[in-house]
Formats: structure tokens, sequence, C-alpha cells
């Protein structure tokens, strides 16, 4: 079964002239796959990664989340598969400064209804996967930036997702940092999770299994497809 | 097995997020503590429009209760008579048997009178006539205080012997017209040509105000050294308490048999209660005024939360990632607004109370801060707060996720 599944699916922003951003893409990553998907700027990374993380509707097309469509589903439905099924990590980190590392991992489970006790074992299970263990109770504003990467990716996964969808994950790190967060990615991929990288950066893309390359809103090149 | 073939119980596919309602409160004070100062001064808005409304009750409330408390020591059966005016608008007067008859009647406890007499009353005889400090001079029966349940601030009040004699009593605004502050019978004042000596300042008499600024001497006195008449200006009686109606309904023919429609019959205590009830008309303006200022506080909160809306786009756009729906960030703006609210109500109510309570104090009286007041105030606010997050709320729902993640 795919874990992520788009099928001809064009994004059009609304704009006089509309902008184009995908093109009749079709791409099918299966389950456990690690994919990096590559292109220069305005080449539509980043609107793939959020049609296919349900942060928006596709213009024409479908987009499946494990065999599901979805680009018909209610904001409510939606949300919820983001709460369930899928994990973000974005370049920025999009940790809350006033609150210890531990409860901005919890956030992770705060809209599946948990319980804030449950919600805390969980984000310290977490944070020990991510090697943050004796981070805990510092603020992010005392982390490195990889801790802080490595916070976020915690918060991703704290719900154990089946994809994580990671936003140039080390556009904001230095090369050594950005590569241990790499191998952090890779450790979770081998551990089961479906995960897609959108990077600038040709050191992932060499380093992952499968590279999918944009350019214009087309797919350049897949390396799964000869 | 993969994760995503795996059956989780915790997550089955379609499954909606869920915010819990105990998560909601938190939420809500994160949100504001990541910008204390303007929480603080959007906050201290509505506190000061909440503070208004409780102080303007609150004083309002314990002055109330203050002058009832006063009437009613004083007595609300107290009857006064004055000559009223004829058909024709001519000022009559009312017979010389008047007390006496009033007197008569059965529940009348007692009745004294206040005459008229041409005369005015100067610190000295060096003084312009024309100076004469707006103090009227009656001749007055020896048992008027005792009637009016007054009180002497110095000296005697007029009795069977300085009733006859060159003998004054002031009121407590005209002793201090003429800067007369020894009644010992030593000071004197000039009164209608003649020496009269100052043997009794009166205390204010909330009862019967006209005496506040009036110098007070014996019908004798009068008649012998000034040419009064003896005809009463005013009468007043008091009643046993149960029979105030009755004898009021009485009192007119009794006092003038002859022309009863020339006659006024007035309870004085009704007089301090109407004007209890005019002071609650500025109340009203007052209180209207600080539910102007709750609004424009719940504006200002409107205000804070549009902006923090804008600041906040980030947030939002990761809080949808996280599986927030739209209710759930609308949830979110409309308990911060409602929280700022709330602190501001508290705080505003706690202010209004202890002004209440100082200016209670400063002025003798007992503070009446009633909790439902306090309550209904912060209630108020709470309603504000929350309708003034509507917007905001709406706005911060309405943000597409994507859009708000791409503008950072």
């Amino acid at each position: 079964m795919s874990a992520l599944e788009l099928l001809e699916v064009t994004k059009e922003h609304p704009g006089t002239p509309p902008v184009v951003a995908l093109r009749t893409v079709s791409l099918r990553i299966g389950d456990g796959e690690l994919v990096a998907v590559v292109g220069p700027s305005g080449s539509g990374k980043s609107t793939l990664l959020a049609l296919a993380g349900t942060l928006e509707r596709p213009s024409s097309g479908s987009v499946r989340v494990a065999g599901q469509a979805v680009e018909h589903l209610s904001d409510r439905a939606l949300s919820g598969i983001r709460a369930t099924r899928i994990g973000f990590v974005f370049q920025q980190f999009f940790l809350v400064p006033s609150m210890s590392t531990l409860d901005n991992v919890a956030n992770g489970l705060l809209y599946r209804g948990v319980p804030v006790g449950q919600r805390r074992v969980a984000a310290a299970r977490a944070l020990d996967t991510v090697g943050l263990g004796h981070r805990q109770a510092h603020r992010p504003g005392e982390l490195s930036g990889g801790e802080c990467q490595r916070a976020a990716i915690a918060r991703a996964l704290v719900g154990e997702p089946a994809i994580v969808l990671a936003d140039e994950p080390t556009g904001s790190l230095d090369t050594a940092t950005g590569r241990s967060i790499l191998g952090l990615l890779s450790d979770l991929n081998a551990a089961g999770t479906t995960i897609v990288v959108v990077t600038h950066n040709p050191e992932i893309a060499e380093a992952v299994p499968r590279t999918v390359r944009l350019r214009d809103g087309r797919v350049e090149r897949d390396s799964a497809v000869p | 097995m993969t994760r995503a073939a795996r059956d989780r119980p915790g997550a089955p596919p379609g499954r909606a997020s869920r915010l819990r309602a105990a998560d909601v409160g938190p939420l809500a004070a994160l949100g504001l503590r990541g910008r204390p100062g303007r929480a603080a001064l959007s906050a201290a808005g509505i506190a000061l429009g909440v503070a208004t409304v409780v102080a303007v009750l609150g004083i309002s409330t314990s002055s109330r209760a203050q002058l009832v408390a006063q009437i009613d020591a004083l007595g609300t059966n107290l009857l006064t008579v004055t000559p009223g005016q004829t058909f024709a608008g001519q000022t009559v007067t009312l017979p010389t048997t008047a007390p006496a008859m009033v007197s008569r009647i059965g529940p009348v406890i007692g009745a004294s009178a206040i005459g008229d007499v041409t005369a005015n009353v100067y610190r000295n005889d060096r003084i312009s006539a024309a100076n004469t400090e707006a103090i009227s001079v009656y001749p007055a029966d020896v048992n008027l205080l005792s009637t009016l349940q007054g009180h002497l601030a110095r000296g005697r009040f007029l009795n069977a012997g300085t009733r006859n004699v060159t003998a004054v009593v002031l009121g407590a605004d005209a002793a201090a017209a003429l800067g007369v502050d020894r009644a010992d019978g030593i000071v004197q004042v000039w009164l209608g040509q003649h020496w009269f000596s100052v043997v009794g300042i009166l205390d204010p008499v909330p009862l019967a105000p006209e005496l506040d600024r009036s110098a007070l001497i014996g019908f004798p006195v009068a008649e012998h050294l000034l040419g009064a008449t003896g005809a009463p200006v005013e009468v007043y009686v008091r009643t046993d308490p149960t029979d105030v109606a009755a004898v009021q309904s009485v009192l007119a023919a009794t006092a003038d048999p002859s022309a009863p429609q020339d006659v006024a019959v007035t309870n004085p205590s009704d007089v301090l209660t109407a004007r209890a009830d005019a002071s609650a008309a500025f109340e009203s303006l007052f209180l209207a005024l600080g539910a102007v200022a709750v609004l424009v506080g719940g504006i200002g909160v409107a205000n804070v939360m549009v902006i923090a809306v804008l600041e906040r786009r980030a947030e939002i756009g990761l809080r949808r990632a996280l599986g927030a729906g739209r209710r759930h960030v609308g949830v979110q703006f409309v308990a911060e607004a409602t929280l700022l609210a709330l602190i501001g109500g508290t705080a505003g109510a706690v202010l209004g109370a202890v002004a209440t309570t100082l200016y209670a104090a400063a002025r003798h009286w007992s503070a009446a801060v009633s909790l439902p007041a306090l309550l209904g105030a912060v209630g108020i606010a709470v309603v504000v707060g929350a309708t003034a997050g509507l917007y905001p709320a709406l706005r911060a729902a309405r943000l597409s996720p994507a859009e708000a993640l791409r503008t950072v």
C-alpha cells in the first residue's frame, strides 16, 4: 500500500495571473520509504509537501493518504488526519519559547485529546529517542540549533505518525549538525516511518534511497523511475 | 509490519482531532504570557471600566444606605405645615392658634412653630445693612428643638426664661457666617437694631435645613421688641409613627379651619428620599460612562487580538499542522480574549471595591459593596471580552494553514 499518493495533481495559487505551483504531478510514496524532494526555489517543493500533508487542497487531481482520498474531506477530517497520521518538521523549528522542551514536544499530542500527564510521558520517551532526554526542562532558548531541530522532530514523532514530512529540516543548521539530523531521520525511517524531506541540501539528496527532482512544478526526475 | 499498516487504537483513520476542555485555559494563558506587557495594558482598559461601574454602584449604594439610615434615625414622622398661596397667588398667613390646634390632634406628639419677623442679624452694628449673609430671623417656640429631634453644637436652646430676653440661638451655617463659635452669652450680635446674646448654636438640622441659616429668638421678645405678629410661618409636627398618614390628612383643616386649601403640608423625609432618588439620575450617567469604558476596553481587546492573529500566523500554522481544526484555533483566541477580560474585570472589581471602601471610610459611612454586583461586573467584562474575541478568532480560524506557514 502507498503511504502517500499524488494523482495528476495541479495546484494553482489565485492571483493575476494565477501562479501554477504544481502541474499534473503524479507521485507514489510507499510505506516505509525515505524520499528527498529537491529542486530550485519556486519549483513547487513546499507546495507538494503542503498538499501531501493535507495543509492544502489540490486545484485538480487527487491526494491519497494511506489509500484515502483527502481532497474532498472536511476541515475537521483533514485536521484529524494531521493529528493522527502525519508529523511535520519545519526549517524554523516553531518551538514555543516560554515552554519547556518537554512541553513543546508534548504539544504534538495536544490535538489528539490526550491528557497532559500522558502527553508528557510520551514526550519524555520521544526526547529520549532523539537523544535529548537530558534537556527536558530546558527552554528552547537554551538549546543549540541542532537540539532545537531534534526537539521539533521529537514533537513530530511523539504521536507515532505513519508519515513525517520535513521541510528543509537542515536549512538553518551547519553541515555537521545537518548530517546528524539526517542520521536521526534515517533511524526513524529504519524503524518504519515513511519520511519525505524537502531540501536544498545535495548531501541529503545523495544520502537517501530515493530522490524526486522538481522543476517548474513538474517532476523532472524520480530516481525510483528509471 | 510498517506503522501505517499497524492498527493503532489511538488513531483510526478519519478520526477527528480533539482539544480537551482542560487544555483550553492553559493554552489561553500561554498566549497572554507571550506578551505580558500588552496583555496587561489591554486588561487595564477593561479594569478601568469595571472599576468605574463598581465604584459608582458601591458609592451610591453606600450613600443611599447612609441617607436611609439617617432618615430612619431622624424619624419619618415629622410633618411641616406652611402657609401656601391663595388661588389668586397671594401668600397667606397661618392663624396664630394653629400650633395649639394641631397639638390637640390625638396622635400628635409635639408641635412647635417658627414665626415671621422683619429683622436682620449682623455680627455688629458697624456692618452695612445690605450685608445680611442671607440669614433669616425667626421667632421660635421653646420646644422646637425637641420636636425636630435636633441637637445643639454649643450652649442651650431658648427656654421659658431666655425667650423673653434678647437671647438668640444660631443655626450651624448662620453661626459660621457670622464668625461666632461661642455660645456662653458673652458674644453678642446686632439683631433688629438690638444687641442679642448668643446662647446656643445648633448642629445642622437635616429635616429642617432652612433653620441652618437662621437666627432663632423667643416669640415674646420678637413681638415686644421687633413688632412680630406671632403668626407662624411654619409649624413642625411630630406624630405617632403609625398615624403619619392619618394626621397628614387632617392637618390642613386643623391648622386653618377657615381656609384649609391655603395650607401646605409636607413630610421632610419625603423630600430627603426624593433627593436620594434625584442623585440616582447622576448615578445612571456615571454608570453609562462606566459601561462605555468597558465597551472601549472590549474594543481594545479586539484590537490587540487582531494584532496577535497577524503576528502569530506561524503559531497558527504550526497548530494546524499539529492537527488543530479551525474550531480549535478559534476557541483558543476566544479563550485568550475572555481570559484577558476576566483578569481585567477581576482587577477592576477589586479596584472599585477598594475605591468604594476608601471613599466610604473618608466620609465615615459603612461601605456597601455587594458581592452580586462585583460578580455581575466581572461577568459583563467576560461577556464583552468573549464577544471582542469573536472577530479575531474567526480571522485566525479562516487562515489557511499552508499560507500561515508560508508567510514566516
